[in-house]
């Protein structure tokens, strides 16, 4: 399949022709491996349990036929608050990704374009801290965060109290820096021409403007990435908000799924919950999408 | 000056961030009432998802808080699965509630830990009780129950009659050899896999099934004399005769742990005996009928056995008002509120008033079977500290078993870890 | 927000007049000012994140550190005692499933992270074309990705049973030939089965990865590749390869370490069974450490765990250096 520089322009797009659709029937096959949890998490989540276990093992599993109903969804909402639990996720996931976004950024500007005593010292400890799980350190991060003071308004005075357990503010502020999105800030800045700030410099920018003003701009993708990536451990919380919330109306949605593993499983209740939970990130992973791409083709201009 | 002030702010930010952790010390904020209204007893269920269990909580909640003054019982429900983990880590953060309810095996771990204080309930309410329903540590009670669970051998009549298959009874068990020919049998007559033995589960409900088929044959998970070791009681030739037929039973294919934690297999009349507990009668009921039979276990050897003790209460060691606590705990242990756990649940009723009451358990009712097998059968699991380590091992041990590991050394593994488990934690007080 | 030395300078100077005092001090003194200033502002916008960091990652950390040379427990009355190295010898001399689960953590590494990288990198270059449709075959690749993880351990658990779907689809491929077997209870196909599972409920993440690699790569180069001649494959390897330098680094970390911490899938679906076969070493420092309360043992695992890892990310980052 080579396209020799003399060849006539009819070729070259026989060619393209035949990439292309060498292309679709890849990317087709792909696709269904790719997308049957999801085919069967929605087709499971309308049919009763006895059905959904004994279509397990052929393609019935992907299919919506037999005793369809909305009746698991209507047992989802009895049985747990579903838009609380809704609610606390989304406030929980916006802020940590949000914060983190401004936070990182900033980080991995100061990493990667600033000169500063220490800086690849740092670079490398931000780094090395990416080889941690947190299921190792979960119990002395229960012990630490119950230490941790906190301010709470008594009739009206400020005073401090300690403990953050139970709080909004234990799912959100230990994980709103997150080295993955520092390295990957870091190294996304470095492929933008440092000859931008000296310019910049030049013309008496300080060096937040220069982040705010034309490091940022130029780096869409990177920030339509890492929201993504810090997006979905943020709205995937189980194990830290199970050890750290006790009160039901401050837990997020992924300690609801625990609600349906009681003696027996209710598995279409499960399929109908986590359908219901699901559904919000792909919204957001299509918006994020297109963002992404327009601010790729607005920075396609730089080298 | 943008890059100025923001340096400053970040710094300072900073530096307050350091200084509010530096001066980090423990304290926790115990929300204590103000002078007059009633004392907050904080209250924790494991029921959370479960709504039949959790009407009954509220109407005990409703009924306490409004025949007294002096506490208000605040309750929070969490999922099952997530309990043990909050509990632990409420723990080690000192934040557990007055009262929490815990798995029946746990109490002696929890009470060796200092978890909770000695139950100082009314002896007439502990007395009436189940004896499973109750968890001791150290001859002291510190948990009640309102009611036990209880496993039994699902079948239909019709099928064993069929095959020729005698029907057992508590007086004259399957032995191990009947077992093994009526599954052979059954296997014939066209069922791939028999017997829903429920491996495709993980978790307790290992040791809670499990081991009572362990002490039948005559092993156990620890000495219980001693408490000290599990020489002997897990690995000696009792516990690998009843492996080897574990094992077997995988082998052969009349046990498998595929399929789905549930009783659909035998509902559905793909296993023609189910070994599951009595929270599945109700469903398995609906769909068999009058064709149901409610079996006890076999006999290994040494007389069928089910493990006993369920969900209990306890009453946490930091809890700021015991006495309050103890209140609320004698008042729900009246009958209606036992009866109603029991049938609303469908699990064995603690105290007899609500047997007799109940309408599930009472002499003639459609679910008696399981109160004569509770009665007669049932072992609660080593009431030792090191229980959970105990149960671990044991899961994972039978779990290589079923899977093929040999035999004699999987046991010895896992005794010799539960040995040093126990020895690191100085007997654990025995 | 403005900080005092700002207010004297007059508004209609602001822009320049930041500059003004450091070019009129000459050129030394300005440089050197400015370096002096450039390091202040650098640590500050650095700072909100090491300190998060700090309080949230290094503490716990070394908190984990300390409790490795105690017999520390989750529950007990008893105090922890300073235990010195027993716990790491315990580790490396009495404790095979420690090792076995080393072995099975490596042999996980191993075969993921080139499969997954590379598998990541086709699909990337497959969604990166200008074709109609391309945004839905992102989207849909992604998926898994998006589908919680126990969701999808659950599901795969399903489907690698005797009578699953796995088992009917090869049934049907083979038209008979093969008989079912269950894939997670065999000792020899469980971490396998385990393998195909992770790599495709991750690999379109690292799609997107290199997806926002390769939109970095300048049309014009490829254009001028065009120009003189250069087929798909020589533009791939003359322009696009070289051009993912950076990002070939982030995404080979992040799936090395991403695939040495594994977890969850085995937790759901085989519990390190079985035989050990799937154990891993974040599983057994979890069930060592929190299923059975054994803090400071559990600790000793993850300390041994970072090291290892981070000893791999080194030479990983030596091997991939940028020559330049």
């Amino acid at each position: 399949m080579t396209t020799p520089r003399t060849a006539a322009p009819l070729a070259e797009h026989d060619v393209r022709r035949r990439r292309k659709v060498w292309s679709y029937a890849a990317m087709s096959v792909l696709a269904v491996i790719f997308l049957f949890p999801l085919v069967f998490m929605l087709v499971s989540s309308l049919k009763p349990d006895s059905q959904i276990l004994s279509d397990i093992g052929s393609p019935q599993a992907f299919l919506p036929v037999g005793d369809i109903s909305l009746d698991n969804y209507f047992g989802v909402f009895d049985r747990v608050p579903v838009s609380r639990f809704l609610f606390n996720s989304v406030l929980v996931t916006v802020l940590t990704v949000g914060l983190g976004l401004i936070v990182n950024s900033m980080a991995g500007f100061a990493l990667s374009r600033m000169r500063w005593k220490g800086r690849s010292l740092v670079l490398s400890l931000v780094i090395a801290t990416l080889i941690v799980p947190f299921e190792t350190i979960a119990v002395p991060m229960v012990y630490w965060v119950s230490k941790l003071p906190t301010l709470v308004l008594e009739g009206g005075v400020p005073k401090y109290d300690f403990g953050w357990l139970n709080s909004y503010h234990v799912q959100i502020v230990p994980f709103i820096a997150n080295a993955f999105a520092i390295f990957l800030f870091t190294q996304y800045f470095s492929t933008i021409p440092k000859s931008l700030d000296e310019a910049a410099r030049i013309d008496g920018a300080g060096w937040f403007t220069i982040y705010r003003r034309i490091v940022a701009p130029l780096a869409g993708p990177a920030f339509a990435t890492v929201a993504i990536l810090t997006f979905l451990p943020a709205w995937n919380q189980y194990l830290w908000p199970l050890m750290v919330v006790q009160q039901e109306d401050l837990r997020p949605v992924m300690v609801g799924m625990q609600y349906f593993f009681q003696l027996n499983t209710a598995w279409g209740e499960v399929m109908a919950y986590t359908s219901l939970i699901t559904i919000p990130v792909l919204v957001v992973f299509l918006s994020f999408q297109r963002a992404f791409v327009s601010s790729v083709a607005a920075s396609g201009v730089k080298g | 000056m943008n890059r100025r002030s923001l340096a400053t702010i970040v710094s300072a930010s900073a530096v307050s961030a350091l200084a509010l952790t530096g001066c980090g010390q423990a304290g926790q904020g115990d929300t204590t009432p103000d002078g007059d209204g009633p004392v907050e007893l904080t209250m924790w269920t494991h029921s959370a998802g479960n709504p039949a269990e959790l009407e009954v909580y509220e109407q005990i909640i409703a009924d306490f808080n409004a025949s007294q003054d002096d506490y208000e019982v605040v309750t929070e429900a969490f999922p099952q699965g997530a309990y043990n983990d909050a509990i632990v880590a409420a723990a080690a953060a000192n934040d557990l509630p007055c009262l929490l309810d815990m798995d029946g095996p746990i109490v002696p771990n929890w009470a060796w830990a200092g978890y909770i204080q000695p139950l100082d309930l009314d002896p007439a309410v502990t007395d009436s009780l189940l004896p499973t329903a109750v968890g001791t540590y150290q001859d002291e009670i510190y948990s009640a129950g309102y009611w036990d669970a209880a496993l039994a051998i699902f079948a239909r009549q019709s099928v064993l009659e069929d095959n020729g298959i005698r029907i057992p009874t508590a007086d004259d068990p399957w032995s191990v050899d009947e077992l093994d020919e009526a599954l052979a049998t059954l296997q014939d007559a066209g069922y791939d896999t028999p017997l829903d033995i429920g491996a495709e589960d993980t978790g307790e409900w290992w040791s809670y099934a499990y081991s009572p088929m362990l002490q039948s044959a005559g092993g156990d998970l620890v000495d219980r004399d001693t408490m000290l070791t599990a020489d002997g009681a897990l690995n000696g030739p009792e516990a690998v005769d009843f492996f080897t037929w574990f094992q077997g039973a995988f082998e052969q294919g009349w046990a498998s742990d595929s399929g789905t934690v549930g009783n659909e297999e035998f509902n559905n009349d793909e296993v023609a005996l189910s070994y599951t507990g009595v929270w599945n009668a109700m469903d398995s009921l609906d769909a068999v009928g009058d064709d149901l039979l409610i079996l006890p276990p076999p006999d290994f050897g040494d007389g069928p056995r089910i493990g006993g003790g369920s969900w209990q209460w306890g009453i946490s060691s930091t809890c700021n008002a015991p006495d309050g606590a103890r209140a609320y705990l004698e008042f729900s242990f009246a009958d209606e509120y036992v009866t109603a756990f029991a049938d609303n649940q469908v699990v064995i009723p603690a105290t007899p008033g609500a047997v007799e009451a109940s309408v599930h358990f009472s002499p003639d009712g459609d679910l008696r079977p399981f109160v004569e097998l509770s009665e007669r059968f049932a072992l609660l699991r080593p009431e030792t500290p090191a229980y959970p380590v105990i149960s671990s091992t044991f899961e994972k041990a039978a779990k290589d078993i079923m899977n093929g590991a040999d035999i004699p050394s999987t046991l010895d593994g896992a005794v010799a870890e539960i040995d040093a488990n126990i020895e690191s934690n100085d007997g654990y007080g025995f | 927000m403005t900080t005092p030395t700002s207010t004297p300078v007059p508004p209609h100077a602001s822009r320049p007049g930041d500059r003004a005092p450091a070019a009129a001090a000459g050129r030394r003194h300005g440089t050197r000012a400015a370096r002096r200033r450039e390091g202040r502002a650098g640590f500050g916008m650095a700072a909100p994140a090491l300190v998060l960091l700090l309080l949230f990652l290094v503490i716990p950390v070394l908190l984990a550190f300390g409790l490795s040379f105690t017999n520390a427990r989750l529950i007990s009355p008893n105090p922890p005692r300073f235990v010195g190295l027993d716990n790491f010898l315990r580790a490396f001399t009495a404790d095979p499933v420690f090792l076995r689960s080393m072995l099975n953590t490596f042999v996980f590494a191993a075969v993921v992270v080139p499969v997954q990288a590379a598998l990541g990198l086709l699909l990337a270059v497959l969604v990166n074309q200008k074709i109609r449709g391309v945004t839905a075959f992102r989207v849909i690749f992604f998926i898994p990705v998006v589908t919680s993880i126990v969701v999808v351990s659950i599901l795969w658990r399903f489907m690698y049973q005797e009578n699953g779907l796995i088992n009917s689809m090869i049934d049907t491929i083979t038209f008979g030939a093969w008989q079912g077997m269950a894939w997670l209870n065999d000792p020899s196909t469980a971490l396998g089965a385990i393998i195909v599972l992770s790599i495709w409920q991750a690999v379109g993440f690292h799609m997107l990865i290199w997806l926002s690699g390769l939109q970095t790569i300048p049309e014009a180069l490829y254009e001028a590749a065009r120009m003189d001649g250069a087929t798909p494959r020589q533009q791939f390897a003359n322009v696009t390869w070289p051009g993912l330098h950076s990002t070939m680094v982030f995404v080979l970390v992040t799936i090395t370490i991403a695939a040495l911490g594994l977890f969850v899938q085995v937790d759901v679906m085989t519990q390190g069974g079985p035989v050990n076969s799937t154990s891993t070493l974040v599983y057994h420092a979890v069930r060592k450490g929190y299923r059975e309360l054994e803090t400071g043992y559990g600790a000793t695992i993850s300390l041994i765990f970072f090291v290892l890892v981070l000893i791999i990310a080194l030479v990983q980052r030596h091997l991939t250096r940028d020559k330049d």
